[in-house]
């Protein structure tokens, strides 16, 4: 027992260390197309995640233009440094809709004071059931849509200053 | 050429530093005293070289020679001097080398000073030193060059992080790699005593200054890293659980721990094996923070120089480092008896529970920052922990802890009783009693983490002080008084975070010029917005007058500067600091009304939680020297070279 007990950290240890290394071989790519790149956005109807503002369903999302749908919450710190990049999409004319994952309607309203409002309509996932339907899996993620629906590009991880060219293109791409 | 020989330094240091691991090796496991007796020397002239080098670096800095590629890309003539001398470290390169300029004095500084430990354990703790300090060598040489020089040199250098730029941060990140460091010394002599089998009081006695300094460095890092994130990014928060926050939280609370069985080694003989393996944990929090912060592999919004090959690098001497000390406390650790008996109710139990309740918050810590790496190298997806999960689960048990830690000092060595002790805590209980009914009377819709917070923070406090009843306060030793004060300080910060997350008010508006708004207790109005510059930056600055009830109204500046490089928006938030807490301004952008963006925060008691910080400290530094005092009275001086 005692002896199994003098080897557990070594043992832990090792575990962490293959998690390091594997998280290192693996390529950081910004753009990882998910499963659902090419596929049409899944069905859903989002209640309001903000009082005073719209809740968000599937079928608005295929209203002919393209837009960009970003899942976010108000306790993701790097969503606080997305935000300026997201105002600045919202301010050339790009359709921005918010899914808010886990959130509390007045953190919510209290982070879009803070930081912004760049969203045209903002549905609550309290559970993340459509963050799962999505293929998404952290916050922030962003997903470029194109007018009739169809997800064209995921970006994970913060949208930073350098990404916003990239991101123009691709909803001109999605025209 | 002044690059070169800088450069030069290096490399004479480096080899220095395989001399001193080849002669320790030898001298240790052959008993040549000769070879043992020169191992000192050169632990001394390795920290001076290296010391050189980094005085160098500072100097092209300082000079603007943008004939470095380094200085080029972090460094501008128009930056004010300060910052020229903070950019020496404000950057991937420039820190590595302060890091490896502070490991290389600390092994020059045990080789100097120490003289407790038994010399064949003395000289495998250099040699350990030096062992660490040859993977951080290799890691600037073979993949980070600070020297290295750029052709042909650019006219002007393209600066440094403006978020960066401030008086608190250029010594920030010097003050937590003086506390990695010193944990550093703590891994050592743990693998100088695993190697000799040396592992008892002297061992303990010869660490305990070590740890005590790190550990006194990382609350002042910590504390002065909480505030620096609360007025600088503008946010009027002072904890985000951020990766980069959580690596310097670890190694604290891996070094909270071992100060305290440390003191149970070299006091009472006890918790050897378990005092061993925690000094090989808290420098694995160090490097392990060093690692997540520098790899990329985390993504955070203060992590900087990211890059996956010098990830790797730190990967592989973390593997040797930690993964070799582990193996060899594995090989050892058997023959090392446990020590000295204690009943479960004891001041050594409740310091045991003490250590316990702080690995299980360490290891909350490590998970949920870890947690997004190891789910997605299980199920390949994404995914990020948020204050959600730190809080609700390392909250609980911070509060348990506090308590065990105001019980702890009045208990007995060896054993007591539990009855006795709580008759000893009446005082302190009643305070809390009073404070509860007070709180839930004056403040009915309080959440229960606040209210336990602000009920424990009354009593811990009192009891912290309970060491120093019915004692000749002039007689009783400092490293008490150390105790005492750490513990107040703890209590006291305790209160203030208790405090602020209960009754903090918040008022954000789009203000037009001239309107009044109100937070708290005051009314704030804004009177003007003008562009104003700076030395390197330009600025919106707000003009705001604030009025607490019918007292004198007072002018705040908040400013959003802009610095063109690299193109950043900073938030200055105008801080109005009086005794019951703090009046936060910050003025955002405008919109197409004119109406400016203002966010006002009243913080009632939020000083509290930096104040407590630094008694934490005091009373760490306090206890420091009363032990090096107190050591200095004991042990003979030793004969040196």
């Amino acid at each position: 027992m005692r002896k199994l007990l003098i080897w557990l950290p070594l043992a832990l240890f090792l575990v962490f260390l293959g998690v390091f290394a594997s998280g290192l071989i693996s390529p950081e790519s910004k753009t990882i197309p998910s499963k659902l790149v090419g596929k049409p956005m899944p069905g859903f109807a989002l209640a309001p995640g903000v009082p005073g503002k719209p809740g968000l369903t599937s079928a608005e999302l295929t209203n002919g233009r393209p837009h960009l749908v970003n899942v976010f919450a108000s306790w993701c710190v790097p969503c606080i440094a997305e935000a300026p990049q997201l105002r600045q999409l919202a301010e050339a004319g790009v359709p921005v809709y918010g899914i808010a994952i886990r959130d509390r309607p007045e953190d919510l309203a209290r982070f879009l004071e803070r930081n912004g409002d760049p969203f045209r309509a903002i549905g609550g996932d309290p559970n993340s059931s459509v963050q799962i339907a999505l293929g998404s899996s952290g916050v922030p993620e962003t997903f470029i849509v194109d007018g009739k629906g169809i997800i064209r590009r995921q970006h994970i991880g913060a949208i930073n200053p350098e990404d916003v060219p990239g991101i123009m293109s691709a909803l001109g791409d999605a025209r | 050429m002044i690059a070169e020989a800088g450069l030069a330094a290096l490399w004479l240091a480096a080899a220095l530093a395989a001399l001193q691991l080849a002669m320790g090796w030898m001298g240790v496991s052959s008993q040549r005293t000769d070879l043992l007796a020169a191992v000192r020397p050169i632990a001394i002239i390795q920290a001076g070289l290296t010391g050189i080098a980094f005085l160098v670096l500072i100097y092209l800095f300082v000079t603007v020679d943008l004939s470095v590629a380094l200085v080029a890309a972090n460094d501008a003539s128009t930056k004010p001097l300060l910052y020229k001398f903070a950019g020496t470290w404000g950057n991937h390169e420039g820190s590595m080398l302060m890091w490896v300029t502070i490991l290389a004095v600390a092994g020059g500084a045990v080789a100097i000073f120490e003289r407790r430990l038994d010399e064949r354990t003395l000289i495998a703790t250099l040699a350990a030193q030096a062992a660490i300090g040859l993977g951080f060598y290799a890691f600037l040489l073979f993949a980070s060059n600070p020297f290295a020089r750029l052709d042909p040199a650019p006219a002007e250098g393209q600066g440094l992080n403006p978020l960066l730029q401030d008086p608190g941060l250029a010594f920030h990140p010097p003050t937590l790699y003086l506390g990695y460091v010193g944990l550093s010394v703590a891994f050592s002599f743990a693998v100088g005593a695993l190697v000799t089998r040396d592992v008892g009081t002297a061992f303990a006695r010869a660490m305990r200054p070590w740890v005590l300094g790190a550990w006194i460095l990382l609350t002042i890092g910590i504390t002065a890293g909480s505030y620096w994130a609360y007025y600088e990014l503008g946010w009027g928060g002072w904890w985000f659980w951020d990766p980069v926050e959580n690596a310097s939280l670890m190694p604290w609370l891996a070094a909270t721990a071992l100060l305290h069985s440390v003191t149970v080694l070299a006091t009472r003989e006890g918790l050897r094996a378990w005092t061993v393996m925690l000094a090989v944990v808290a420098f694995s929090m160090s490097m392990v923070g060093t690692f997540l912060v520098r790899s990329g592999i985390l993504t955070s919004v203060h992590a900087f120089a990211v890059d996956p090959e010098r990830g790797t690098f730190i990967l592989a001497l973390l593997a040797i480092y930690i993964g070799g000390a582990l193996a060899l406390f594995g090989l050892r650790v058997g023959t090392v008896r446990e020590g000295s008996r204690f009943d479960a109710v004891s001041r050594e139990g409740s310091l045991v529970i003490n250590n316990l309740l702080l690995s299980a918050i360490l290891g909350i810590v490590l998970v949920g920052t870890l947690y997004p790496l190891i789910a997605e190298s299980i199920t390949g997806e994404k995914l990020s922990v948020g204050p959600p999960y730190f809080n609700s689960a390392a909250g609980p048990l911070a509060l348990i802890l506090v308590m065990v830690m105001a019980a702890g000092p009045i208990m007995r060595w060896r054993r007591d009783d539990l009855k006795a002790t709580l008759t000893r805590l009446a005082i302190p209980l009643l305070l809390s009693a009073l404070v509860l009914l007070l709180v839930i009377l004056l403040a009915p819709g309080i959440r229960i983490l606040p209210l336990l917070g602000l009920v424990a923070a009354a009593g811990v406090g009192l009891a912290s002080l309970a060491p120093l009843w019915g004692r000749n306060l002039r007689r009783t030793p400092l490293y008490i008084w150390g105790m005492v004060i750490a513990h107040l300080g703890i209590a006291v910060s305790m209160a203030g975070m208790a405090s602020e997350s209960a009754f903090t008010k918040e008022t954000l508006v789009a203000a037009r010029i001239g309107e009044p708004h109100r937070v708290g207790p005051y009314s704030v109005r804004l009177d003007d917005v003008q562009p104003v510059a700076g030395p390197n930056y330009t600025a919106i600055e707000g003009t705001v007058t604030a009025q607490r009830g019918d007292g004198k109204p007072f002018t705040l500046h908040p400013q959003t500067r802009n610095f063109p490089s690299p193109q950043t928006e900073t938030n200055e938030a105008a801080i109005t600091t009086v005794p019951d807490g703090q009046l936060y301004v910050v003025v955002g952008r405008a919109d197409e009304q004119g109406r400016w963006q203002l966010r006002l925060w009243w913080k009632p008691f939020v000083t509290l939680i930096w104040a407590g910080g630094g008694l934490v400290a005091l009373g760490g530094f306090l206890s420091l020297i009363g032990r090096v005092r107190r050591e200095m009275r004991h042990a003979p001086p030793r004969e040196f070279l």
